[in-house]
């Protein structure tokens, strides 16, 4: 194809060219944008919990009296192990996305300082079980530190500690974690075993260091345990949850009962992420429709302007085709130049957005694949007009109009 | 004149109907998405009291120990009890207030249903007058009921209709947890957005349904909620010990009436810093802040960083849906080249080809408009039902109404200006010719 006179009869027709090519990039540098947001929020609801998400049911007692935790515990774990489908149940105090943070700083001296905020953990008897921990390195808490273990001041008075992959590559890099020390606020535990990445209890809160950060203690039946979790197969969550609601019910009179799936609690974590990502593919999808319209409408005003010229061409020899590719080609050229000034806009709104809000750079394939993409709804927006411009029958040249 | 023109106008949009429904939809689409976000926006952004958020103040004072310190660092933006205390008994301002949050397990009398939780709000006395707290009967307490830890509580409509009909509800015993309280009023429907006197619940958190005396609450040992931080080695304090703990879980208040006593107050922070200091419980040199409230809301950051990126990106769709209407009115007005030409040769001027085109564009502004605002009703009406805190506020008020018809009307008479300008530099020598 030809391109010098495209070009010729573009530069008669600057201003609707510009403007095709203005829309372009700006659809583009949008989009880039759009799309690099949306792509993160998907990332940030799909972050791994090695727990047993699936099969978990978590029970909430509050308002309990704590001064008889002691004894209610231990009674009310053996009534729901008699529910059928559960394989194990545990009392701990708080669960990964339950958004009730409790944190603490750890390090590895004495007197060391960090930033990151770790989430704290306390797991009854069979905790390690009943929620699905994979253990990497080491081994569990055993029966006496179990029932040796207590909570003072949001810290554990046993001796031991539970730390995940993340954190032990963080604190003891290039070094195995068993029996190292743990210190925070000046209290210390070693460390008996690794276990696989659990979330924090408010990861977006805890930031990209804190989301992994978390560490487990063994934890005897304890007024502060406020939560049972429940394992069973995954077909059985739901019934489980049920029962187990109605069972701590009857056994806690006058305390707030309420039991949700471990799944259902990741999803009303992530409900307001969801909705922002169906909400930015929603614009996504609108603007590319309404720039598709203004291509199709330039379009078609320059194929009716052109009829003679289009008549004339076909009847000096110009097939059908020819004017279907001079149409097409004249787009291509145009949205090279809006995808080009669009790239170099998406990376200055990127640079912008990093600079005022908490975003981080945009990888580069994210342009070339906006550029593509409205490269394609170019060719797609144009080839109606470009139809219609090549039915243009050579007679019209005979005709004046 | 103009009904000639608007006669003319009529005309030439009825004789391009697609295109005409492609200005108006790409107008209404680019406005609607963006009145939409704009109006969370608004609605966000919103003075919660706007009779008297100027004369109402949040201080911060820096209680904490030499480690970590970094001089100029902004200091922790809540109190501990026992500062708390002092700064409430000092009594510096008109009105000062030392409040924090929790949660409380009611127990339905007569266990007509199950226990369950609402949020409470632990307050001194002041609190009701200083934030022009409505009530439907009874009142507030006290500052006498606060020192001598009166059982009183002052509940919400919603709650007081829950338990016993709010028209009963003074004078009725309230139970929470294993404590009995007396009912002295009931609050009518009050919701401040944002929640600006405790941040740390979210900062759209719903109104407390139960508020309890300060100092009876935290005597019987209620559950608080909210931030808490603390420093020293202490670590978390034992929840029945918090009055003596290193850590910061209160929010105050002060109502300052004018200039001078503002003046005075951050004085005083000053003065009162140093006071610690020589008595030993501070160790920091004085670094003090005294925001008025909707500089406390600024300072916090209320308005989420993903509100803000939606405001942006909203507005980015606008722009694309504006060049989009540059274009295709181009193509209208260059389209009728030849009727202009005529309308030229007969003697019109080319001021009145521009008015009559900008005529033109201003009926699709205004039909843009109306689109945009049924769109924006829908979008809001979306994001009303969005499991995100602000969902209950987003609502389309009167001022914002007008405000998107104005925008539409703007927008589009902008958007129309370059195009009539080319359409009316039109030769009709030549067109004519042409024809």
């Amino acid at each position: 194809m030809e391109i010098r006179p495209i070009l010729a009869s573009l530069r008669k027709h600057r201003i609707p060219a510009t403007l095709i090519v203005l829309e372009i990039a700006l659809a583009c540098a949008v989009l880039c944008n759009a799309v690099f947001m949306i792509g993160q929020r998907v990332a940030s609801i799909h972050w791994s919990n090695a727990i047993d998400e699936q099969g978990i049911s978590v029970v909430t007692v509050n308002g309990a009296d704590p001064k008889l935790a002691a004894s209610d515990i231990p009674r009310n774990l053996a009534a729901l192990r008699g529910i059928a489908g559960v394989t194990a149940v545990a009392a701990a105090t708080s669960m990964p996305l339950d958004q009730n943070p409790a944190l603490s700083p750890f390090v590895t001296k004495p007197d060391a300082n960090t930033t990151v905020n770790s989430s704290v953990y306390f797991i009854g008897s069979d905790g390690e079980r009943a929620m699905g921990l994979r253990l990497l390195q080491g081994r569990w808490f055993n029966a006496d530190e179990y029932a040796g273990s207590g909570f003072k001041n949001f810290a554990s008075t046993g001796h031991v500690a539970l730390v995940t992959q993340s954190d032990a590559n963080r604190l003891w890099p290039r070094q195995s974690a068993l029996g190292k020390t743990l210190y925070s606020n000046s209290a210390s535990w070693t460390v008996v075993g690794v276990v696989a990445d659990v979330l924090a209890q408010d990861p977006k809160f805890s930031g990209p260091g804190g989301m992994y950060s978390s560490v487990f203690y063994p934890l005897q039946p304890d007024g502060v345990m406020g939560d049972y979790v429940l394992r069973s197969a995954p077909q059985d969550r739901e019934r489980v949850e049920r029962e187990a609601v109605q069972v701590l019910g009857k056994l806690q009179q006058g305390a707030v009962v309420e039991g949700k799936t471990y799944a259902g609690m990741r999803s009303d974590y992530f409900a307001d992420t969801t909705s922002m990502v169906w909400m930015l593919v929603l614009v996504c999808v609108v603007m590319l429709a309404v720039t598709a319209f203004g291509i199709v409408g330039l379009t078609s005003f320059w194929v009716q302007q052109r009829r003679r010229q289009i008549g004339i061409r076909r009847a000096v020899g110009a097939t059908r085709g020819h004017i279907l590719s001079y149409f097409r080609t004249e787009n291509f050229l145009l949205s090279t130049a809006g995808v080009l000034a669009g790239m170099a806009l998406a990376f200055g709104i990127n640079l912008y957005l990093m600079e005022h809000y908490e975003m981080s750079r945009m990888p580069w394939y994210y342009l070339p694949g906006s550029a593509i993409a409205l490269w394609l709804l170019g060719q797609l927006a144009v080839f109606g007009p470009a139809l219609r411009a090549a039915a243009v029958p050579p007679v019209v040249a005979t005709r004046s109009v | 004149m103009f009904g000639y023109y608007l006669d003319l106008a009529l005309r030439s949009l009825k004789r391009n109907k697609v295109l005409t429904a492609l200005m108006v939809l790409a107008i209404g689409l680019g406005i609607g998405a963006s009145m939409t976000m704009i109006t969370v926006l608004h609605v966000m952004t919103a003075d919660p009291l706007p009779d008297k958020s100027v004369r109402l103040f949040y201080p911060q004072i820096d209680p904490q120990d030499m480690e970590g310190y970094t001089p100029g660092r902004e200091p922790m933006d809540q109190f501990s009890w026992i500062d708390a205390m002092n700064l409430l008994h000092a009594r510096k301002g008109s009105h000062q207030v030392a409040t924090t949050g929790g949660r409380v397990t009611v127990r339905p009398p007569q266990g007509k249903s199950r226990a369950f939780f609402a949020d409470a709000r632990y307050t001194s006395s002041d609190f009701f007058s200083m934030f022009d707290v409505p009530f439907l009967y009874g009142s507030g307490w006290t500052a006498d009921d606060d020192d001598r830890q009166a059982r009183v509580a002052v509940i919400s409509r919603t709650l007081a209709d829950k338990l016993y009909g709010a028209d009963h509800a003074v004078g009725q015993a309230l139970r929470l947890g294993k404590d009995v309280f007396r009912v002295i009023g009931v609050v009518d429907h009050w919701d401040p957005v944002p929640h600006f006197y405790d941040l740390t619940q979210g900062s759209y958190h719903k109104t407390e349904d139960v508020f309890l005396p300060l100092e009876t609450a935290i005597a019987l040992g209620q559950g608080t909620s909210g931030n808490m931080n603390c420093w020293g080695h202490g670590g978390f304090p034992d929840p029945r010990n918090m009055k003596n703990a290193n850590c910061v879980w209160m929010q105050f208040w002060v109502q300052l009436d004018t200039p001078t006593q503002v003046q005075a107050y951050r004085e005083f922070l000053v003065h009162y810093s140093e006071q610690q200091k020589t008595l030993g419980r501070f160790q920091r040199p004085p670094n003090t802040r005294l925001h008025d409230l909707m500089g406390w809301l600024d300072y916090n950051h209320v308005v989420p960083g993903s509100v803000q990126l939606q405001a942006l990106l909203a507005l980015g769709f606008m722009l694309v849906c504006l060049v989009n209407t540059v274009a295709l009115l181009l193509v209208k007005f260059l389209r009728r080249s030849s009727e202009l030409g005529v309308r030229r040769a007969m003697g019109a001027s080319k001021q009145s080809i521009f008015a009559q085109l900008l005529t033109e564009a201003s009926l699709i502004g205004i039909a843009g408009g109306i689109a945009g605002l049924l769109l924006a009703f829908g979008g809001l009406w979306i994001v009303r039902h969005q499991p995100v805190e602000y969902a209950p506020y987003a609502h389309l008020d009167m001022a914002m109404l007008g405000a998107t018809l104005v925008l539409a009307l703007c927008a589009t008479v902008l958007a129309a200006m370059f195009p009539a300008w080319r359409a009316c530099r039109v030769q009709p020598a030549r067109v004519l010719k042409i024809q």
